[in-house]
């Protein structure tokens, strides 16, 4: 039996399915996979048209609250000329990707990626798909291809006033042979994509329907609580579980690499439990280690002479010993949790044959390579459901460490379902933090306040060393000089020096690091725009001047600069009371910039008022949801800006839930402008680049209004009253 | 066994009697639309009605409650308010994740029912729930658009 006959035997079984199965370049296993859902089989890997007309588009990547998915489907739907009022996704499980040799792409959802990592492929399958449904009509009909149209799914000859829908030709459809790279439109002519439209799949989020996979619920379904060694390079040396194995609801008390673990019939039972466990652990090498500590390595760091080289350019300890006036300073950001609202969690049953998970990632296809290997089985074993998200932010892309210790859980009661749900106090305990580093600016300026020269030096954590050390140049962290490259199309430097050199003193704590919304261009574009500011006020130009005198050669960065200017108003006064501060930065592919206005009053209490935001990303999908990613990504950033650290002490991190690790709330949330100004011809990300400017804008904004740099994060940690 | 009266059913509860109602509601009852973020009475993910008055079921052990008072969860909830809360937050198109909306939808109608036409320092000071993909202004736009549909009602 080949592929096609099988399909057309479940079109024959299954009443409500219309689509053959035909596919593009794919097995018959993986078909098979996705027949056993109930699902109708497909045009395409990307579309699937059933009966009634309706259409799912299968997606790769992951939305975690960030309109991934309604972009995407939005791109497809563009393509297909499909109505969108009829449009609906699935997601394909990473096990059906490998068995279909990755035809959906690669899954990690991280690095704002999502889109424009994904657009050219998925925007051919709804091309694609497209042709061979319009090819179909046309062949039922005896006419040429080229005397049909094509309008929301309904296919129409006109010499002949016949008319029929994709739900009628979809079964033909995906009997022929799928063209070759179809043409695209042109984007300045889609009507689907490039409109503000709603996002897919809210009702359940309004009525508490949605299931996340903290919710998974199963017949038989046992609920694991964990306590893993909270001290960095730790273990666990003996624990007691006499008083806990005697309580209500429990079934087993076991040990897990270095983590205790209750199983019992529901969580709270299993975390009671767990809080009865006597625990000792070892605390290694790193038991003393505090952020002091820490502080002092990346001091040393500073005035290190070996450093890699990220930016060179001209001879910059030329420019500052010949320099009129040399200016310093030295910037600080403290680590960070992602602290998504749902806790890591993670279901799974294991056999000697079989091993399921099921779970809320960002990237599927590592959980499922997580699965195998802690399973002990091959991949072609194992899957991922993959359940919704509350909330990523780089987090459940960092690590799959839930996962690992989920199957690991499972292995333990062979045939039994297990959830593992950690608390927001392990969440906090083991998390992938925002890095810490410092960095100290040195500036040279000529006697007319031209910036000759500026020497960069960063000090600290390298993520890539600890996360993905096979992606490290000789050493050297690449991804540390987000935004402050030399060129390139990710993330360049929107100022010509000619004198520069961005250098890294790489200082690795052993606190594990991780990819934190923005990352790497976060303290970035503090360092450097905060002391674009300082460099601003040592030469007496306005900054926005300053800044601008250097960007000729960067018209993109600029143009948005200018953007936010225009439209706060900056060479008019502010309203009485009210301060402002600029910064522009690019990464992930785009440009951004923000112009904030603050407040602060005689207590020394900030209150951000309003910040006008302008965003460069090439081709903007969906307008009415990049402005909701440029709002979350401020207040995501704000908060750690305003308040949140996570420190050390004894070896482990002291903020373990959010009495101590503050998160900015409706009260703090400033009043935000958007200005979406996408130039065409690139594809940059939207999830994270407007980040990078919030802080920045409104550190400027602080010294405008206060006189008082503010170079150590969080701002909370510095008295604002007026000297 | 705890008797307790969730969305005006009376349910049998097979649980200690300090087990936060968050849990029971979750685990014994099976209604997962109440969500746990911190388990310390920050976030209000776990926010449900205990007698109109909206409460972090995550400190509320299950032993405070009686079976007469009225707990209603965001599958419960059915008020003129709530309904016209939806809507707005749909119109807005509020949710990111959603993962903390049951809980800031709650408490949103509870503040429309006390101040039927909130301010903005109103808002500030009664939504403290938390949301970490930053959905905070449309959530104010939505308070404000439903609390208008309810009083034009
Ligand atoms: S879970 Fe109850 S307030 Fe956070
Ligand atoms: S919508 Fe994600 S936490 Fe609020």
């Amino acid at each position: 039996m080949n592929a096609m006959d099988f399909s057309r035997r479940k079109f024959l079984v299954g009443a409500g399915t219309a689509a053959g199965g035909l596919t593009l370049g794919v097995s018959f296993g993986a078909q098979d996979a996705l027949a056993q859902t109930g699902k109708t089989p497909e045009v395409n890997a990307w579309v699937v048209v059933n009966a009634d007309d309706s259409i799912v588009v299968r997606i790769g990547r992951q939305e975690m609250g960030q309109g991934t998915i309604t972009g995407l489907a939005q791109l497809v739907a563009e393509e297909l000329e499909a109505d969108w009022s009829k449009v609906t996704y699935e997601y394909p499980t990473p096990g059906q990707n490998v068995a279909r040799k990755r035809i959906w792409g690669d899954y990690a959802t991280s690095g704002s990626r999502g889109v424009r990592n994904s657009e050219k492929y998925m925007r051919e399958g709804g091309a694609a798909a497209r042709m061979m449904l319009m090819q179909a009509a046309a062949d039922g009909w005896k006419v040429p291809v080229a005397e049909v149209t094509v309008a929301k799914g309904v296919i129409t000859h006109a010499k002949s006033k016949r008319k029929t829908t994709y739900g009628k030709v979809a079964a033909a459809a995906a009997k022929l042979t799928p063209p070759t790279n179809p043409a695209l439109k042109d984007p300045k002519t889609w009507t689907i994509a490039g409109k503000p439209l709603k996002r897919l799949a809210q009702g359940g989020k309004v009525n508490g329907k949605q299931v996340y996979s903290i919710d998974f619920q199963a017949p038989g379904l046992l609920n694991a609580a964990v306590r893993d060694c909270p001290i960095w390079g730790g273990s666990l040396k003996s624990f007691d579980a006499k008083a806990a194995e005697k309580m209500p609801g429990v079934k087993k008390v076991l040990k897990i690499e270095n983590a205790v673990v209750v199983v019992a019939d529901t969580w709270w039972r299993a975390k009671t439990a767990l809080d009865a466990v006597k625990i000792d652990y070892d605390g290694g090498k790193f038991a003393a280690l505090d952020s002091k500590a820490i502080d002092d390595m990346l001091n040393e760091g500073l005035g290190a002479t070996e450093a890699f080289i990220g930016n060179k350019g001209g001879d910059v300890q030329a420019a500052i010993s010949g320099a009129a006036k040399t200016v310093e300073a030295t910037y600080s950001m403290p680590y960070q949790s992602h602290a998504p609202m749902e806790p890591m969690n993670a279901t799974a049953r294991w056999t000697a044959d079989k091993c399921e998970v099921w779970t809320s990632t960002q990237n599927a296809e590592a959980a499922l390579a997580t699965t195998s290997q802690a399973a002990g089985l091959p991949l072609d074993k194992c899957d991922v459901y993959r359940m919704d998200l509350g909330g990523g932010f780089g987090r459940r892309a960092t690590s799959q460490d839930y996962v690992r210790q989920a199957v690991l859980i499972a292995r333990e009661m062979p045939g039994q379902q297990i959830k593992l749900i950690w608390s927001r106090e392990e969440d906090q305990l083991h998390g992938c933090y925002h890095p810490i580093t410092k960095c100290k600016m040195t500036g040279a300026l000529d006697k007319d306040g031209n910036l000759t020269g500026l020497h960069m030096r960063i000090s600290g954590q390298s993520i890539l060393a600890t996360i993905r050390p096979e992606a490290l140049d000789k050493g050297r962290d690449p991804a540390t000089f987000q935004g402050l490259n030399a060129g390139g199309a990710e993330g360049a430097i929107g100022y010509t020096i000619p004198n520069i050199l961005v250098d890294h003193a790489m200082r690795n704590p052993p606190v594990r690091p991780g990819f934190w919304r923005g990352v790497n261009n976060n303290q970035n574009a503090i360092y450097l725009e905060c002391f674009m500011d300082e460099l601003a006020k040592e030469a007496g130009v306005d900054p926005l001047e300053f800044r601008r005198k250097m960007m000729k050669n960067h018209p993109k960065h600029l143009a948005v600069l200018n953007a936010v200017a225009d439209k706060i108003g900056w060479d008019k006064p502010a309203p009485k009371g009210v301060y402002r501060g600029l910064a522009q930065h690019m990464g992930y592919g785009s440009y951004v910039a923000a112009c904030a206005e603050v407040s602060v009053n005689d207590a020394g209490t900030l209150k951000v008022h309003r910040i006008v935001a302008a965003t460069d990303c090439g081709h903007a999908v969906n307008p009415a949801q990049i402005e909701r990613q440029i709002e979350g990504s401020f207040a995501y950033g704000l908060g750690a800006a305003m308040f949140q650290e996570i420190t050390i002490k004894d070896g482990r991190v002291v903020e373990e839930n959010f009495d101590s690790y503050p998160i900015l709330r409706m009260d703090d949330m400033p009043a935000v402008e958007s200005i979406i100004a996408p130039t065409g011809g690139f594809w940059g990300g939207v999830g994270e680049p407007t980040i990078f400017v919030a802080a920045p804008a409104v550190l400027n904004a602080i010294y405008a209004a206060t006189g008082k740099r503010v170079r150590n994060m969080p701002i909370k940690n510095t008295d604002l009253r007026k000297a | 066994m705890a008797k307790l009266n969730i969305n005006g059913k009376t349910r049998d509860v097979n649980a200690e009697p300090d087990t936060p109602l968050l849990w029971a509601i979750r685990e014994q009852l099976g209604l997962t639309g109440t969500k746990y973020g911190c388990g310390v009475a920050q976030c209000g993910a776990c926010t449900v009605y205990v007698d109109g008055e909206p409460v972090r079921s995550c400190q509320l052990p299950i032993s405070s409650i009686t079976a007469k008072q009225k707990i209603v969860t965001i599958e419960g909830a059915s008020s003129k308010i709530v309904k016209a809360v939806q809507k707005a937050w749909l119109e807005n198109d509020v949710p990111q994740c959603g993962y903390c909306q049951s809980g800031q939808i709650l408490a949103a109608a509870s503040l429309i029912k006390t101040k039927p036409n909130p301010s903005d320092e109103d808002i500030n000071r009664e939504m403290t729930n938390i949301c970490r993909c930053g959905t905070y202004n449309r959530i104010r736009a939505a308070i404000k658009q439903a609390a208008a549909a309810v009083r034009a009602a």
